[in-house]
């Protein structure tokens, strides 16, 4: 090694001013840079934006119960809902409880209507206040009377009423989630 | 904006900073062989970018890892490119390594003042193939599995604390869920964060040593921006494409159409320790190490695993002492090609050949043709509407009549059954129960009623029924029936399989087989000895109702002698499988499966 080189790396002077160089060279080194740095920010940024293709299947109606199971007395009682597939990334999960709705039959009738068991303020469980015949919130106390209507508390919305029929001697429910915390009813993805 | 730049240059001092890795000085103007470094800050920082977004798509554990990088593989969006990038990437980097080493050893660039910094190079060097290692096994694949099961087996040979460390390395006394949680710990965490540390030190004491600047200087001095930026980014750039081909490589499929679905980095099928993969082999660049082994037998495996490679880098490290002596340069230089081109290449070269020309090739060649079958099959059955169970896709695999049906065939049954498929020979041949390829099919049913073939090797020519009834009555009796009728009562008698891939031409065959049926059942006929359906008696032969149905093959290797198939002394030496406990019900149903060729089926490319 030469003694200006050990003089040039121990002793760093301030840098020459850089000749001046073609337009070309710097255009091309920054543009080729920025290829380099892009290319695997890009292919990862496409696998990590899959979960925006993905969309939530389950629209089908499920059967939660035969009809005799629910006591036509106008009491709330609540049931699971079982999906018999359910699709989480890779795995295909059999019987899987996907959620529950409190069912309530009118009075000497046939007639079922449900309702989602979570809370549309911040989808907290609803519990079923027995001597008070109300649904309340355990997390933000919202209220609500038998038929799922705001009485008190901070929910922007009812409770989510799902689409509900008796055929066959059982119940059938299209369950869904919808979002929590709007005052519009609207569905999950 | 500029009054805002002015201001963050005040309290930050940025513009110094920028300035001072931009405009280092270069004596003699950039050049091409000065961008061996920068490649390879390139490919760490690659993969540091796509380790992170594999990251968030991968999940260590026994019944995940194979599943979640299916998923980023065969499922997401792009997941081949990335995950194909990260693995190509990582090949690339062990080259690129080596060829830095090397040419910092030809130039002699690890001499006074840069010994330290050669020395934190051999430390980057080591974390770097730790890298490489425990990667491997992340896929939880049966190659990884079984490559790094070498591996930490290699750690147990250590004297000492060798079982201890091998132990502390798996996670626990064997593989498991601890192994995968602990090398993804190393592989994404530790070793990546002491790269890091390292590298920074490695750039930094770099920098203050200025570059090694190869004499003689050819052009005047310059900085590093733009000009050796422009040729480093050049070099980077060749590497991406190298990377890429090999990405897009197996997707190749001539004339210029990829196959995307093979694009990649390779996936076996998911690890399993109950199965033999003889097709297991490291990474190809430890592929010397692997051949070196094969020379220390037994108590000397120590030298090859961990004596040679220990001497190897002490003599590495020494190098910037050894340098000072006067032909301290000249055996550096000649160490380390000798080491490359005497040692790292033949070993490969000859690893390459004892499995791809060697007189064991075929056995190899064979294993890795089953494993790529065995790779195929599992993406097919994790794409079939049963998916993968919560129990992992080794599961489907082990239920799978199409793998493991054969698999048990092949153990229990084609020792005497040959095969199927190969023609009777050999071993099986001498042995001789009929073959079972296509066993209830109207071809294998119309060759039993040959006269030619009954007493031939496919069927009963090696067996105690080679002089029995059957034999008797196909080379005479049956010589009187018509060819129509001989043809009705094959298509009758395989119909009573139910055989799936038949059932389009039973259907058609509606009319025929119901004449056949009848002639099956005459007490003239078949039913002299044979039981079929409500015509004729258990006890002299085996029951023909159902014949080749998946029950009534599992009640036959459950127990061949019971009176409806061969009773007492008629059975010529089939085992009761099912009786004596040898398989369990579950496995003999696979076997039925397997020889009804009952198993899934991916639709026809093009019908989705």
């Amino acid at each position: 090694m030469s003694a200006a080189q050990i003089s040039a790396a121990s002793a760093p002077a301030p840098a020459p001013v850089p000749p001046r160089r073609s337009f070309l060279v710097r255009f091309a080194a920054a543009a080729l840079g920025g290829v380099l740095v892009l290319f695997p920010l890009l292919a990862g940024l496409v696998v990590a934006f899959d979960p925006l293709r993905r969309k939530n299947r389950q629209t089908r109606e499920i059967r939660v119960a035969p009809l005799d199971a629910l006591p036509d007395d106008g009491v709330p009682r609540l049931f699971p809902v079982i999906y018999e597939t359910l699709d989480d990334a890779w795995t295909r999960h059999r019987d899987v409880p996907a959620g529950a709705v409190y069912l309530v039959r009118a009075p000497g009738t046939s007639e079922v209507k449900a309702l989602h068991a979570t809370c549309p303020h911040l989808g907290c469980f609803l519990d079923y206040q027995t001597e008070r015949r109300a649904f309340g919130c355990p997390c933000h106390k919202s209220t609500f009377d038998l038929a799922g209507v705001r009485t008190g508390g901070v929910s922007p919305r009812d409770m989510d009423e799902l689409v509900c029929h008796v055929r066959g001697g059982a119940i059938w429910v299209k369950f869904q989630n919808f979002l929590a915390g709007r005052p519009e009813k609207e569905p999950e993805a | 904006m500029r009054a805002f730049l002015a201001w963050l240059d005040d309290r930050t001092g940025y513009r110094q900073l920028v300035h001072e890795a931009l405009y280092e000085r270069i004596p003699g103007g950039a050049r091409w062989r000065y961008a061996w470094g920068s490649t390879l800050v390139f490919c760490f920082a690659t993969q540091v970018v796509t380790g992170l977004f594999l990251w968030m798509a991968y999940s260590p554990s026994q019944q995940t890892a194979w599943e979640s990088v299916y998923y980023i593989q065969h499922e997401m969006q792009g997941g081949w490119l990335l995950r194909g990038v990260h693995h190509f990437m990582a090949q690339a980097m062990v080259v690129l390594m080596g060829l830095h080493l090397l040419q910092v050893v030809v130039d002699g660039a690890y001499r006074a003042p840069r010994e330290i910094n050669f020395w934190l190079g051999l430390v980057l060097m080591q974390i770097v193939l730790g890298l490489a290692l425990t990667g491997y096994l992340l896929p939880w694949d049966q190659k990884g599995y079984w490559a790094t099961k070498v591996a930490t087996n290699l750690v147990g040979l250590a004297p000492g604390l060798g079982s201890a460390a091998q132990q502390l390395v798996v996670g626990g006394p064997t593989y498991g869920h601890h192994t995968l949680t602990r090398f993804f710990a190393l592989h994404a965490g530790l070793l990546p964060g002491l790269l890091s540390v390292f590298l920074l030190l490695h750039v930094a004491l770099f920098r203050r040593h200025g570059i090694k600047a190869k004499e003689p200087l050819r052009q005047p001095e310059c900085t590093f921006w733009p000009d050796q930026v422009l040729k480093d980014a050049v070099a980077c750039l060749a590497v991406l494409a190298v990377v890429l081909g090999c990405v897009l490589w197996p997707a190749w499929s001539g004339a210029w159409k990829l196959d995307l679905t093979r694009a990649g980095a390779e996936l076996m099928a998911p690890a399993d320790a109950t199965n033999q993969y003889s097709a297991a082999r490291p990474e190809w660049y430890f592929l010397f190490l692997y051949q070196l082994l094969k020379y220390f037998p037994g108590d000397l495996e120590w030298i090859g695993a961990i004596a040679l490679p220990t001497v190897v880098l002490l003599v590495l490290a020494l190098m910037p002492l050894v340098g000072r002596w006067k032909y301290g340069h000249g055996f550096n230089v000649v160490f380390l090609l000798a080491l490359l081109l005497c040692g790292v290449v033949p070993l490969t070269v000859l690893a390459w050949q004892e499995d791809h020309r060697g007189p064991d090739s075929p056995a190899y060649l064979a294993a890795v043709d089953a494993a790529a079958a065995d790779a195929e099959r599992i993406v097919e059955l994790a794409q079939s509407p049963s998916r993968i169970p919560p129990t992992g896709a080794l599961a489907l695999l082990r239920s799978d009549p199409k793998t493991e049906g054969r698999r048990l065939f092949e153990h229990k049954c084609a020792v005497c059954h040959g095969t199927p498929g190969s023609p009777p020979d050999g071993e099986s041949a001498r042995i001789g129960a009929p073959n079972l390829a296509d066993f209830a099919s109207r071809a294998w049913l119309s060759g039993l009623l040959n006269p030619a073939q009954i007493a031939g090797p496919k069927y009963f020519g090696n067996t105690a029924h080679f002089e029995g009834e059957m034999v008797d009555f196909v080379t005479g009796e049956l010589l009187s029936w018509s060819q129509e009728e001989i043809a009705s009562a094959v298509l009758a008698l395989s119909a009573e399989a139910g055989l799936p891939r038949q059932a389009a031409a039973d259907a058609h065959d509606a009319t025929r087989i119901e004449a056949g049926r009848a002639l099956i059942a005459g007490e003239d006929k078949c039913a002299q000895c044979h039981k079929f359906h409500e015509a004729g008696e258990l006890g002299t032969a085996p029951d023909l109702t159902g014949y080749g149905s998946r029950q009534w093959i599992a009640d036959f290797v459950h127990n061949p002698a019971h009176e409806r198939f061969y009773a007492g002394d008629a059975n010529d030496r089939m085992p009761a499988f099912g009786e004596s406990g040898q398989l369990s019900p579950a496995q003999i149903g696979l076997i039925a499966d397997y020889l009804r060729q009952d198993w899934f089926q991916p639709p026809a490319t093009g019908a989705e």
